[in-house]
């Protein structure tokens, strides 16, 4: 920052200037992100219940948290719902991506037709799927209806199975986005190297098994990476489903830490339960933008 | 994204055939809730009831609509959705053009006007991007109470400016960064200053990246529940939770119709402008998940 020129003043100016027009930006940053999450942390080592206390008393709300059945399905709902979610994304994005990327006629027309879920709220594609799923209106009342009476699909009312249901409107939701993914990654994938292979006799399966998805590695990472986040975040998909049901069948961390900070007054459980959130996002996303940005340089 | 020049699978007739029977099939998938929502929407309850969701209607009534937008029960007053839908708009646009801006603006900055620690600022805006909500929900309650906004259209643009800035500000740093440096020298060698710069050199060639950036906060900060759940009351309330609220809560006779209205009501705005505007809405998506 200093400069010994002559014309001091407006150097500094210069320099500071651009850091100037910076500063609001970054001190909202600071403030109401990393200020706000050294806060929740704060709170999640409190006894806070309907209140904020300052009142610190060591890590009694994370034995609860550890301690409640509720937390352990909402997290045992998270490793179904996420696993499923990201397997099935990734592996319908890619079979689409690869059946769209063979010189398909009217490919401008399918692939907005695949994407527009993304466009939409999840609000909305609660309430479609709410309704689609449920037995006595949707997709087992129209089989009845079309002659098929055996056919029963009730998993939205079944405690057991609720949780698919969320994997299935989440699926339909982000698999579009997965499959222009691929497809851009496929579109950007050399194509000497392809003819090469191909002139070798290499069968179309081996082409795209050995040649083709290898290099689609970065393009998993990047769905990965979002899918997980995506996952973790996911609240106003089960708010608009099933709001959790039946029972606690759907809960998740977003949900859990929603309930116990505003309506059952356990802020400091809740602030804990917000903390691990943040904690197992940080560990995929942290080494992810970590390797994106030395990249770069 | 350019054509195809992939090995193609089929060069057999009934294989291309498949091929396209297993794409429309698909595509039927998705477009099935769409369908099923638009063709109860304009059905009267009866129907709906006695019968099949994949069925065109009988009696086409455009009742369930005008009920959605003007007469359901949706707070303590049968208002509709209509002041909901208000209160997204005037929510929405600030908070677009607030945060598009000041994205621009620090884009700008890190990349043109580098200084050190510019890039540990940039990952701290980055990782901003993508923090659980839960994680600030507290706070903000309180920060939005005690500055006299909570419960207010002003205290949700806020919000949204905040945790949009990251991705604004990843948006425009990614496109300034492969703006070539030398006219950027030669400008400054003219005499030009830092806002010259910007405003004659950089912005005019901003098109597209404003275009995605407005479509990416646009969509985001629409289709936003959990923010609007927290901290608007009822005069604030925005169209997802007034949407959700309509669905859900409904006392006595549920009319599915009317939901469905609803429900395609509240998708519109970010419909029509994925229709008009897929190609960038796309892009946006793509930069969202870093890789540019």
């Amino acid at each position: 920052m200093q400069s010994s020129l002559p014309g001091k003043a407006q150097a500094t100016l210069r320099e500071v200037l651009p850091r100037l027009v910076l500063s609001p930006s970054l001190f909202l940053i600071l403030l109401f992100v990393y200020g706000f999450i050294i806060y929740t942390g704060y709170l999640s080592l409190t006894d806070s219940r309907m209140l904020p206390s300052y009142e610190l008393e060591g890590f009694g709300n994370y034995a609860n948290l550890w301690g409640q059945r509720n937390w352990l399905i909402a997290l045992q709902n998270l490793a179904i719902f996420g696993i499923l979610y990201i397997a099935i994304c990734s592996v319908l994005g890619l079979v689409l991506a690869i059946l769209l990327d063979q010189k398909i006629r009217g490919e401008g027309i399918l692939r907005p037709i695949y994407l527009y879920p993304m466009a939409l709220s999840f609000i909305v594609t609660g309430t479609a799927w709410k309704w689609f799923l449920d037995p006595g209106l949707g997709l087992e009342n129209t089989m009845h209806l079309w002659g098929w009476e055996s056919f029963t699909f009730n998993w939205i009312k079944d405690r057991d199975m609720a949780i698919y249901t969320v994997v299935i409107a989440a699926v339909w939701q982000s698999s579009g986005f997965v499959m222009a993914m691929f497809l851009a990654g496929l579109r950007g994938i050399d194509n000497e190297i392809l003819k090469a292979a191909q002139m070798d006799g290499a069968s179309r399966w081996s082409l795209y098994t050995r040649i083709v998805i290898p290099q689609l590695r970065p393009v998993f990472l990047s769905a990965f990476v979002v899918l997980a986040h995506l996952a973790i975040k996911a609240y106003d998909l089960v708010i608009a489903l099933t709001n959790g049901g039946p029972g606690r069948a759907t809960e998740l961390p977003a949900t859990f830490m929603y309930s116990y900070t505003f309506t059952r007054n356990q802020m400091g459980v809740g602030a804990s339960s917000a903390v691990i959130m943040l904690a197992m996002i940080a560990s995929i996303i942290v080494p992810y933008l970590y390797s994106e940005l030395r990249e770069r340089r | 994204m350019s054509r195809s020049t992939q090995p193609s699978f089929g060069t057999g007739k009934l294989l291309r055939a498949a091929l396209y029977a297993v794409l429309i099939l698909f595509a039927v998938y998705y477009l099935l809730p769409l369908f099923v929502m638009l063709v109860n929407s304009v059905k009267t309850l009866d129907e709906i009831r006695g019968g099949n969701m994949m069925s065109f209607p009988e009696m086409f009534t455009f009742e369930p609509w005008l009920t959605a937008w003007s007469k359901a029960q949706i707070g303590v007053e049968p208002t509709g959705l209509s002041p909901y839908f208000i209160n997204s708009i005037m929510m929405v646009v600030p908070a677009v053009a607030i945060s598009t801006a000041l994205g621009a603006l620090n884009g700008y900055v890190l990349t043109k006007w580098r200084f050190p620690g510019d890039k540990i600022i940039f990952g701290l805006m980055l990782f901003a991007c993508f923090i659980p909500f839960q994680i600030v929900l507290i706070p903000m309650a309180r920060v939005l109470g005690m500055i006299g906004l909570a419960g207010t259209t002003s205290g949700l643009v806020l919000v949204h400016v905040v945790y949009g800035l990251g991705f604004t500000t990843l948006f425009f740093r990614n496109y300034y960064a492969a703006f070539p440096d030398e006219l950027i020298k030669a400008a400054k060698m003219d005499g030009a200053g830092f806002w010259r710069t910007f405003t004659r050199i950089l912005l005019p060639s901003s098109g597209p990246i404003i275009v995605v950036t407005v479509i990416w906060q646009f969509t985001n900060i629409w289709n936003d529940f959990l923010f609007g759940a927290s901290f608007a009351d009822f005069d604030s309330m925005p169209m997802t939770v007034a949407l959700n609220n309509l669905v859900s809560s409904s006392t006595g006779v549920k009319e599915y119709n009317v939901h469905f209205a609803g429900a395609v009501l509240a998708a519109l705005p970010t419909l029509i402008v994925y229709v008009v505007s897929g190609r960038y809405f796309v892009r946006g998506l793509m930069a969202g998940a870093v890789k540019g």
